[in-house]
């Protein structure tokens, strides 16, 4: 298989230079079909919508480290073309594999029928080496999107792009000129290798580990009976408070639209201008943490829908989430697009400017997070739990310090009378569950590790309010209890303590409503992906709520959204983070 | 498998007198399979099989994994001359089901392979940090040979203690082995570990020089730099013992009984 010639290229240094240009093969003008007149590299869309894109999935040179290194892309180009529709369009997608193995195009968020979602086992049989596979399906909405490969680790290996559906009845907000900003992670190492290093040594890319070094510091800061209770608590559940990302910078270069942070990825405005960036995460692994210094982000689509415009200074997307964002840049800048990984071990970076050639400043990384008791599912310190409330928000530590809210953290029997009680089918530790989160809360308020009270305006899920009312008014029939565990120990994740491969489907009547409530008992962010069917967060704007396709939920959260079941067939449902889907977290949803 | 932590005070208050922890008991037992997985409000779908396009799983989450471990690869030079030592572990498959491979051995300053220790186990895993082992051990040296009998656990006991506790059985009698490490960051990648393996025998084996009660003792610190997680050169100090019946053999052999010697070498893993 083609990704195999990434194999031998698993040596880490202690630093990585970023050497190579990280300029992508320019795209080719597909055959048939459509000229896609702007390469994706430019993060400039065809301003014409199409309805008929002949795409061949290929072996792409590409050289972002300062290695040459293979890629998956389309038609000659990765990140792959930005294909642009019209939402009450008919669109015909002819797919060709070129690959010596078999792969396959999910297009994110779009409502199709199952046969077009395209994955394999599920929708169909996938797309054999040599052979084509038309996608034909209509068009319901509009907004942005992508697309990706949803066979085995292609998406880590490049096949993804970028995806808009204009509105039939025009936008919303008034733009002069729009980028797509497609965020992923690159990285030379083989993926069959990453997840076998990760199930040898579930920390094998994380060199932020406390040591005898941040002990002392802290002792000296904290006192040494206070240090020595805190390492104590963790160490009893061997469990590490710097695990925040499974794969790092360490092999990781953080991309805007193909391009790395040395290669600095350029979009030109003249002042004045409004301009609309399409931000998307197309990463495997990493939630980014996105704001332009010197710029008011306007934050007026997520995941493809329209929302009441919220004026940000920054905003968190998750893997496979996207964000619609205005930003009216009035002086010449140039302005720098900071799109930090969570873990902050690495950045994607590139510049809004008036001409080519221009950078500006590039800001430090902000400290790391550290995970607290709240993230191990032990409530919070006030035992909030209505979206709005305010919360007191963990500092982050500049190396790794104690976290303020953990301190004062009894491990259990807290009194906690206004946290939601985990329903009678909590699972129970084992192979599987590392931990359970025994006060799980509503954190749709707060803006996630690292980013509290860092003195900017930072979106959260409860500002999302939809333009329109939800489509359909019928109150759930009943609710699916699932929680998102995992054992970190052994690199294995799944719902309610089982891996796909041993789980019954999830089974949906068809045009039922029902509503999902997921408690994430890990201490991790998992990103929520459910295929062919809206996710309609209960996010504290009744009918108002937003609809989204994939749903980051926060380590020790409990969150619900609403579902209608109104599309039949076999849905993939799983965590958007790669490595945790291939792993096992993933279930069949079944809508008959 | 491998997880370390920082952290020497940890290590300190846990030889203090072993801090309770409440409510982080080890589970016994493997995931149950009865948990209710969907709480039901109404009515759900009669359950109809779901047939998979082509028969192909959307992801392969039952892959099986081949991982082998070097731990201590290494010389050891005192006051008698050297020795060299070898200690490492291999295994192969699934999440849950493993072959586990175990060898280990020293090879003297006179060019004699002693304490040759090679097991060929099942491994399980049955809890959320440990496995149980079963299978066979093989004593395969300049030595006579003998056949064991095994039956044990590894994994990660709390505070990210590495534990191995396996009990042997034979025609000859019962054995046991215990083995410990640690690791303390000094730094991410400068880490300084202490490790221990003791060997206990229900009766002596003259010819195989182990004797009843505590016969061994073998302990190092080690600290070991991770030029590349794979890869980590290591000094250190080690010390091993003979005690009780197996000491008086030895000393009737007029060998040392204890024996410190400076240790160089390397650990490393696929």
């Amino acid at each position: 298989m083609s990704t195999r010639s990434l194999a031998g290229r698993g040596a880490i240094t202690r630093r990585r230079f970023v050497a190579g240009t990280g300029l992508w093969g320019a795209a080719l003008a597909a055959s048939g079909g459509r000229a896609f007149a702007c390469p994706p590299a430019s993060g400039q869309p065809d301003p014409t919508p199409g309805t008929r894109f002949d795409l061949a999935i290929g072996p792409v040179p590409v050289n972002v480290t300062g290695a040459r290194m293979r890629a998956v892309g389309v038609n000659g180009s990765t990140p792959a073309p930005i294909l642009r529709w019209r939402q009450g369009d008919t669109v015909e997608l002819n797919v060709t594999n070129r690959l010596r193995e078999p792969s396959s195009i999910h297009w994110h968020g779009i409502r199709t029928p199952a046969g077009m979602d395209g994955v394999p086992g599920l929708s169909f049989g996938g797309i054999a080496p040599g052979e084509t596979f038309t996608y034909r399906f209509r068009l319901h909405q509009s907004g942005t999107y992508w697309y990706h490969s949803h066979s085995g680790f292609q998406e880590q290996t490049g096949l993804y792009g970028g995806l808009i559906i204009d509105p039939k009845d025009g936008y919303a907000q008034r733009f002069d000129r729009e980028y797509v900003m497609l965020l992923s992670d690159w990285t030379d190492v083989d993926p069959e290798d990453i997840v076998s290093n990760l199930k040898f040594q579930s920390d094998y890319y994380n060199f932020r580990q406390r040591t005898v070094g941040t002990f002392l510091r802290d002792a000296r800061r904290q006192g040494l009976a206070e240090t020595i209770r805190d390492r104590l608590q963790w160490g009893a559940m061997n469990m590490a408070p710097t695990d925040i990302l499974d794969v790092s910078g360490i092999i990781y270069t953080y991309l805007i639209n193909g391009q790395s942070p040395a290669a600095n990825w350029t979009g030109l405005f003249r002042p004045g201008e409004i301009v609309r960036l399409r931000f998307i995460n197309g990463s495997s692994m990493t939630l980014f943490d996105v704001r332009i210094p010197g710029l008011k982000m306007t934050v007026v689509q997520a995941d493809g829908n329209d929302v009441e415009p919220v004026p940000v200074d920054e905003f968190r997307i998750g893997p496979a989430e996207t964000y619609d964002v205005i930003v009216e840049p009035a002086a010449d800048g140039p302005y720098t697009v900071f799109a930090q990984a969570e873990d902050r071990t690495g950045y994607a970076r590139g510049t809004l400017a008036t001409r080519p050639g221009l950078t500006g400043p590039v800001p430090p990384m902000d400290p790391r997070p550290l995970r607290t008791m709240t993230d191990m599912g032990m409530g919070s310190m006030t035992g909030g739990r209505m979206a709005g409330m305010d919360r007191p928000a963990p500092p982050a530590d500049p190396q790794g310090g104690t976290p303020a809210g953990v301190k004062d953290m009894p491990m259990g029997g807290m009194d906690m009378p206004a946290a939601l009680p985990s329903p009678g089918t909590t699972p129970r530790p084992g192979v599987e569950v590392q931990s359970v989160a025994m006060m799980p809360i509503d954190r749709l308020a707060e803006p996630g590790a690292g980013l509290e009270n860092n003195g900017r305006r930072v979106l959260t899920y409860a500002d999302l309010r939809a333009t329109i009312p939800g489509a359909d008014p019928r109150p759930p029939s009943r609710e699916i209890i699932l929680h998102l565990t995992g054992n970190m120990e052994r690199f294995i994740w799944g719902f309610d303590g089982r891996k796909f491969s041993e789980a019954e489907p999830i089974r949906l009547t068809l045009g039922e409503r029902v509503r999902f409530v997921l408690i994430n008992d890990t201490m991790m962010e998992h990103p929520i992906h459910l295929h062919g069917l809206w996710s309609e967060l209960e996010n504290g704007q009744g009918e108002y709520r937003p609809y989204k396709h994939t749903i980051i939920v926060k380590p020790g959260e409990r969150l619900s959204y609403l579902v209608t079941a109104d599309e039949p067939g076999l849905w993939a449902y799983h965590c958007h983070l790669l490595y945790h889907m291939e792993v096992g977290m993933f279930r069949t949803v079944v809508v008959a | 498998m491998i997880r370390r932590c920082a952290g020497g005070a940890v290590l300190a208050a846990m030889l203090a007198g072993l801090v309770p922890v409440p409510g982080h008991a080890q589970s016994g037992g493997m995931n149950p399979g009865g948990n209710t997985q969907v709480m039901r409000m109404g009515p759900g779908p009669a359950a109809t099989p779901v047939a998979y396009v082509n028969g192909m799983p959307p992801v392969m989450d039952h892959n099986t994994y081949l991982h082998a471990l070097l731990d201590e690869f290494e010389a050891r030079n005192g006051v008698d001359g050297g020795q060299f030592r070898y200690d490492g572990q291999a295994w192969f498959g699934t999440d849950y089901d493993k072959l586990w491979l175990k060898s280990e051995g020293t090879v003297g300053t006179n060019g004699r392979f002693g304490d040759g220790d090679h097991e060929i186990l099942y491994d399980r895993a049955i809890s959320r940090y440990f496995d149980v082992q079963g299978g066979t051990r093989l004593d395969i040296d300049n030595g006579p040979t003998r056949a064991w009998g095994a039956v044990g656990v590894e994994g990660l006991a709390l505070y990210f203690f590495d534990l191995e506790a396996t009990a042997y059985f034979s025609d000859r009698g019962a054995a046991g082995r215990l083995q410990g490490s640690y690791d303390v960051l000094l730094t991410n990648r400068l880490i300084l570990q202490p490790q221990v393996e003791l060997n206990l025998y229900s009766a002596s084996d003259r010819a195989r020089r182990t004797g009843r009660g505590l016969s061994d003792i073998d302990t190092g610190l080690r600290l070991r730099y991770e030029w590349h997680r794979k890869f980590a050169p290591y000094i250190g100090v080690t010390y091993s013992g003979t005690f009780d019946q197996a000491a008086s053999m030895a000393r009737a052999r007029g060998e040392r009984v204890h024996d410190v010697n400076f240790t160089f070498g390397i650990r490393t893993w696929f």
